[in-house]
């Protein structure tokens, strides 16, 4: 058999086609759970898009390596234990370096254990390919979730608190108590505004590529 | 008794599972195209979520909580084993829900068939996880604190979908541009859902 090189076309696709095209939030639908609990500061959610993305990547690799020592009827124990024991290495991590963030996301980093997308490319890719290409395709698709998970939070922190990452970016002799004119909007705080924003993400993504409208 | 009540209530519309954790969102938007089938998941995760929790509330005060274990020896008063709760409360999950699907297909095949092809589903549903992630946290007193939490969220969730499903079947008439059709217009339709769930917020019970 051919070996492939360690970096041919094939497997930077793998990389670059769930950031757009195969996006897991926005065309996949999955891993939606966590994404928007955490999108109301750019902080919380760049630490987030890193975990998730680590842990997609590992887990995937980890899953190809066992994939044909795993018996069938329990592999989805099997693929939850490893997820779960990467889970709880970036959680103590996290509690070791960044407690303040690790507050924050609260019990969302424990639910990165069931973010779809991990299980979803655990199934539909890791457990068929060799592990190279599937740590590759596990990155990719942790990538192209951090990607909506940092434009969401960007907006919500821009808009509701005018802030970007903790530095005021708008004026403050612009606000309404300093004799100014603006005011933050209060409803991108809240839960709801996180949905909205994605479904409008989406809408534009699909006005840019035709094919990924449904009929 | 009226404690439990008030967790109930407060878990139905105040921390709905949906509108204002975002949990169990994939299985939500994937499963909610007609009022049937989403009848038939939210029951599942009713059921799943009234039986995982209590479990691993007992598991949380007996075997996780820092010093808890000094009900078998005083000597292992100071053990920590609370950063095993994710990889214990996952695999109880995942066991009952395996176990949950054979019992079902040995004793009501007509349930099954229904419900079947949900149950493997609900093992990765964030909002089972997360409803023992919650009761961790928040520290309920009793185990009927910790089933009238699992109840109540339970049946938010079935709410929430059979809500969103009633809309989606009604959507189908309506003109939406089309890159929106789809998963774009369910995400704004359950934020404006959301919004209107916050009226509940601020409610003290």
């Amino acid at each position: 058999m051919e070996k492939e090189p360690m970096f041919s076309a094939k497997i930077l696709k793998l990389f670059t086609d769930p950031i757009n095209k195969g996006n897991p939030i926005t065309v996949l639908i999955l891993g939606i759970c966590s994404a928007l609990a955490v999108t109301v500061k750019l902080e919380p959610a760049l630490v987030m898009a890193v975990s998730v993305t680590i842990v997609t990547g590992f887990a995937s690799f980890i899953v190809s390596i066992l994939r044909n020592t795993i018996p069938n009827r329990i592999r989805i124990i099997v693929q939850l234990v490893v997820v779960a024991a990467l889970v709880i290495l970036v959680d103590q991590i996290l509690r070791a370096y960044a407690y303040d963030v690790s507050k924050q996301l609260s019990v969302f980093v424990g639910l990165i254990i069931t973010n779809c997308i991990i299980m979803g490319r655990i199934e539909a890719f890791a457990l068929g390919n060799k592990p190279w290409p599937s740590l590759v395709d596990g990155l990719g698709n942790g990538a192209g979730y951090g990607l909506i998970l940092v434009i969401v939070a960007f907006f919500r922190e821009l808009l509701g608190s005018g802030t970007v990452l903790g530095f005021q970016v708008v004026p403050e002799s612009w606000y309404m108590k300093n004799g100014g004119f603006y005011e933050n909007n209060g409803l991108m705080i809240l839960p709801p505004m996180a949905l909205i924003i994605v479904g409008l993400i989406i809408w534009i993504q699909r006005s840019f590529n035709k094919q990924l409208i449904e009929k | 008794m009226e404690n439990i009540i008030s967790i109930f209530v407060k878990s139905v519309f105040i921390d709905n599972m949906i509108f204002a954790f975002f949990l169990g969102m994939c299985s939500f938007i994937a499963v909610s195209k007609t009022v049937k089938t989403a009848v038939g998941l939210g029951i599942a995760v009713i059921f799943v979520l009234g039986i995982t929790l209590p479990v691993n509330y007992l598991l949380n005060k007996y075997l996780l909580t820092p010093g808890c274990l000094a009900w078998i020896s005083p000597g292992l008063a100071d053990v920590d084993l609370s950063f095993l709760s994710f990889i214990i409360f996952i695999a109880v999950i995942a066991s009952i829900t395996q176990l949950v699907e054979m019992v079902v297909e040995k004793f009501a095949p007509a349930l099954y068939s229904s419900l079947g092809i949900f149950l493997p589903l609900i093992a990765v549903n964030c909002a089972i996880l997360g409803g023992s992630l919650f009761m961790q946290e928040r520290g309920y007193a009793n185990l009927g604190e910790a089933v009238s939490f699992a109840l109540g969220s339970g049946t938010g969730w079935f709410l929430a979908i059979v809500g969103i499903a009633a809309i989606r079947e009604k959507l189908k008439y309506s003109n939406v541009p089309a890159p929106l059709r789809g998963v774009g217009i369910t995400f704004i339709i359950t934020g404006l859902m959301g919004i209107a769930f916050m009226c509940f917020m601020g409610i003290k019970l």
